[in-house]
């Protein structure tokens, strides 16, 4: 008589502590196996695009803070790019070169995270404390320049809240020449850990068409062997007038798109933005940061989609104005929800302890996953 | 690299039954209007003709109008009868480097719109947050579910223009 076999459904989350917020995963086995992998969100919907119809187009602003918490920067620089365009002004120098300095930063801050949270999700504890030893460094030059370390609220339509600390140049120079030799070390640490390599090379391989069809953008798409970066690609701000180097995922330690490449791209980037802030900081011009700020925001009627590349992807804003004081519509095109998306693809054939390894690979953000 | 007025004419071109327009008076950016039971055929068309390679679906929103007729509630709230509800696809090819806004809309009492998860595999998350904030419903979605609002959810679409909050949820009163 043959033994009758089923799949086992296990739940994993909504409280799981790698996964990086409330998020619920479905998973199903045969055996050890994964047949499939369901999410299941919206555990932390806000309702971000229904408060922004009630609110004037500045006030929306702290909003786009909280979706994406560990770049809220990065946030608020899309949004008032996106609502700039759509008014036609400009904004001053200085203040282009200062989005630029802290959208930098940001990403720098969001990678260690990203890291530091990746090798925690491995068994890896040190690296972790040294990532957030470094965060903690640009947290204070943030809560520098604008009082806050988490929600900025600085990068405002048209200018910025404050204008910066007269120390922070040196400052953040300090920063950046204690924070080189840290990736060094922090690469033999963990990038080149052969317990982490095991745990992390060939696992969760993504091929390139699959990724450009699942609307992959960020780290996760560069690493998957294209050369694709909204900051060269769709260039915004002043971002064309930096020499930066796009890394791309090389297989270096198993296949194209694996989630070691999807790791060390990230550490690549940051020794990138690191150039793009010391190119940034050498050519710092004067003036005034709030002086192009308009007094009253009133766009004229028409459609507008802008993106910018964030920290974890295509940050897109989709903006219609009916030439009132409130946006019509906003919607927001966040890269987790779109990386989140593809864990069923990723995770397909691997055993069960591989989730926690791809789903620290793709590096989302649940608060901006359900807004 | 195509702008949309040329884009605009090879697919008049190549579907002269089907009413598509261009819109070029937005300030911004020029929106072509699709049936809304076209949008997969010309969809796969954009994704696949020589030339045009639209390869990645940046983003998928649904939007309600609100230009159908607004009727006063007792208690002063509105509805609205009539009028549409449309899907923006922003496409965009990677190889080509060019982009293009779509536009479709559909009757508000009976929005359907066919799904374009067959072509961009990422629409399927993007149409079932339409689905969910606004009620579209897209023809052929292989699951079709609400997804941020509970799957229970049963007091209406909250992003339409005239959803009012529940005072019951389940039978419970809600706080606020």
């Amino acid at each position: 008589m043959a033994i009758k076999t089923e799949e086992m459904v296990l739940n994993m989350g909504p409280q799981h502590p790698s996964t990086h917020g409330v998020l619920r995963l479905e998973l199903i086995l045969e055996g050890e196996l994964i047949v499939d992998v369901k999410p299941h969100v919206g555990y932390l919907h806000r309702c971000f695009e229904k408060h922004c119809e009630a609110m004037t187009y500045p006030q929306v602003v702290p909003y786009t803070d909280r979706m994406d918490y560990l770049s809220s920067m990065y946030n608020n620089f899309g949004y008032a790019v996106a609502v700039e365009r759509l008014l036609g002004i400009e904004v001053p120098e200085r203040v282009e070169y200062i989005r630029v300095i802290m959208g930098e930063l940001q990403r720098i801050a969001s990678h260690l995270v990203a890291i530091g949270t990746y090798g925690l999700d491995i068994g890896a504890f040190t690296p972790f404390l040294y990532c957030f030893r470094d965060r903690e460094r640009i947290l204070s030059l943030f809560e520098m320049t604008c009082g806050a370390r988490l929600l900025y609220n600085y990068i405002w339509v048209g200018g910025l809240s404050h204008d910066l600390h007269p120390d922070f140049v040196r400052l953040t120079r300090d920063f950046l020449n204690d924070f080189k030799p840290t990736i060094k070390e922090l690469n033999n640490l963990l990038s080149y850990n052969k317990i982490f390599i095991e745990r992390t090379a060939n696992v969760g391989v993504l091929p390139l068409d699959t990724a450009i069809n699942y609307g992959m953008t960020g780290p996760n798409l560069r690493a998957s062997g294209l050369a694709f970066d909204l900051r060269r690609e769709d260039p915004y701000s002043i971002y064309d007038r930096f020499d930066f180097n796009i890394p791309v995922g090389e297989g270096t330690h198993g296949t194209v798109g694996d989630c070691w490449d999807r790791y060390y791209v990230r550490v690549l980037e940051m020794y990138e933005s690191i150039r793009i802030i010391e190119q940034a900081l050498d050519k710092l011009p004067e003036g005034d940061v709030t002086s192009a700020i308009p007094k009253r925001i009133k766009p004229p009627k028409g459609t507008i989609y802008t993106r910018v590349e964030n920290p974890r992807g295509e940050l897109g804003y989709f903006i219609i104005s009916d030439g009132s004081l409130n946006p019509f519509r906003v919607k927001v095109r966040g890269p987790s929800f779109i990386s989140l998306e593809l864990m069923g693809e990723l995770c397909k054939g691997h055993l069960v302890s591989d989730v926690v390894a791809v789903l620290g690979s793709i590096d989302i953000v649940l608060g901006e996953v359900d807004r | 690299m195509k702008k949309a007025e040329a884009i605009f004419e090879i697919l008049k071109n190549k579907f002269p039954d089907a009413d598509i327009q261009i819109d070029s008076e937005t300030p911004t950016e020029p929106i072509i209007s699709i049936p809304p039971k076209r949008v997969y055929d010309i969809s796969l068309f954009l994704r696949d003709e020589e030339g045009l390679l639209f390869d990645s679906l940046m983003c998928l929103s649904g939007v309600d109008d609100a230009n159908g007729e607004k009727i006063k509630q007792e208690d002063d709230s509105e509805i609205i009868k009539g009028g549409t509800l449309s899907v923006y696809y922003h496409l965009y090819s990677v190889s080509l480097k060019h982009k293009v806004t779509i536009k479709t809309s559909a009757d508000r009492e009976n929005p359907e719109v066919d799904s374009v998860e067959p072509v961009w595999k990422t629409a399927d998350w993007h149409e079932r947050e339409a689905y969910d904030m606004f009620g579209i419903i897209f023809l052929n979605h292989p699951n079709l579910q609400r997804i941020l609002m509970p799957y229970d959810w049963d007091a209406g679409y909250p992003l339409r223009k005239d959803y009012k909050n529940p005072e019951f949820y389940k039978g419970m009163k809600v706080p606020y």
